[in-house]
């Protein structure tokens, strides 16, 4: 009973710590990206990193993923009777939801991990160790780029998501289906408000500044060994996956 | 990769970014008019189901203008629009509620008037059409009196 009570306890205190950690790793590099001195070159690279070195992959998934939102809504809103509201259907949701969700999880793969790992072996090589040795602070030149990146690139791809997702649903909706074209795009703007696009950005950008949150941490307080680095990156893809998507939920929730 | 290659690429991805932005809003979000490009009128509904602030407005089909907003007052809908400007409403015009196909959207048409004189800006018009309701419409030919004057 006892035992019981004191291994609960032991991981409660675990979790409060975790909690403390991770937000205090926050503050600091929020600290770090808005004073001086800001490294625009770092920022420069890691918006290379993040946001061009993605978009194969985005406009991929997008192109598939608006095809198969027109294959799939185009048989159904047919039952119903409103196949006209096939442009509607799928630019409010790709733009509120998919959009910002779909690029995130498809950039927390590739980028996230990434930066997980380039920042696990530098600890694992002492590399952090020296940058603090020699006065300097590892956040400012590791950290604090990526949250600057993360933050401008993130709703840059959404939006490229939203537009390239819109016309792979108008090739599969108009040119293979056979709907009018001019209906497509014009009762979408009967129905879309610029509002659903500030709420898509809004959302890309915390769910940007999650992924750079979440990898740096576990990068930074990576275990030591090639197995360490592993774990690392295993489990910062899986934490910022899961949070984005509970993250989607709560940012909803909270607009609506 | 060398720096300046990094530095174009950045520039482009940012460019590609604001261009789909621009898309999005410009193109497929609704073009709201400006409180400049307009003018409002308002109307008295005894039923607006349906309406809501950006309904369009439009006669003969053609879209003049969208409802700005929608409130209860002496428990009737006051429906505000918004007129595009240019556009000259008759003071006995007819606003009626109409719908797109059987079950599709409402939306306001309105029926010119014969009257001289124009409605100004903030004025009202008189003569409203409630919204059909259609299972009104389908209870009554159930219950067989359709025929019958209303009592």
């Amino acid at each position: 009973m006892t035992d019981s009570l004191t291994a609960l306890g032991v991981r409660l205190i675990a979790l409060f710590m975790l909690a403390g950690k991770t937000t205090l790793f926050l503050g600091e590099a929020v600290v770090c990206s808005i004073t001086r001195p800001i490294k625009f070159r770092r920022i420069i690279e890691q918006i290379w990193f993040i946001g061009w070195k993605s978009m194969p992959v985005i406009c991929l998934t997008a192109t598939f993923t608006g095809m198969v939102l027109a294959l799939q809504g185009y048989p159904t809103l047919r039952r119903v009777g409103s196949e006209a509201l096939l442009g509607p259907l799928v630019s409010l949701s790709l733009i509120s939801e998919l959009g910002p969700v779909l690029s995130a999880l498809m950039v927390t793969g590739r980028a996230g991990s990434a930066i997980t790992a380039k920042i696990g072996i530098m600890r694992i090589n002492d590399e952090i160790d020296a940058i603090e040795l020699m006065g300097l602070n590892p956040l400012r030149y590791l950290v604090a780029p990526n949250l600057i990146a993360f933050l401008i690139a993130m709703p840059l791809l959404a939006v490229v998501f939203d537009v390239i997702a819109i016309f792979g649903a108008y090739l599969v909706g108009v040119r293979v289906l056979g709907m009018d074209g001019s209906a497509y795009f014009g009762e979408m703007s009967n129905y879309v408000v610029l509002h659903d696009i500030v709420i898509g950005i809004y959302k890309s950008m915390s769910f940007g500044g999650l992924i750079a949150w979440v990898c740096c941490y576990k990068g930074f307080n990576c275990r030591f060994g090639a197995e360490g680095v592993s774990a690392a990156t295993t489990q910062a893809v899986v934490a910022s996956s899961v949070l984005i998507l509970i993250g989607d939920y709560l940012i909803t929730s909270l607009i609506n | 990769m060398n720096k300046h290659k990094i530095e174009f690429f950045v520039g482009l991805f940012m460019a590609i970014g604001m261009l789909c932005m621009a898309f999005l809003s410009i193109r497929i979000a609704r073009n709201e008019f400006s409180t400049t490009g307009g003018y409002e009128v308002q109307a008295i509904f005894t039923d607006c189901n349906g309406i809501r602030s950006g309904s369009p407005i439009s006669i003969a089909g053609v879209e003049i203008g969208r409802v700005k907003q929608v409130a209860l007052q002496d428990y009737e809908a006051d429906v505000t629009f918004m007129i595009q400007a240019g556009v000259i409403l008759q003071k006995d015009a007819i606003a009626s509620i109409k719908t797109k196909g059987m079950i599709g959207e409402k939306y306001i048409e309105i029926t010119p008037g014969a009257d001289e004189q124009p409605i100004a800006a903030g004025g009202r018009l008189r003569e409203t059409q409630p919204a059909m309701d259609l299972e009104k419409l389908i209870s009554k030919y159930v219950q067989g009196n359709l025929s019958k004057p209303a009592n």
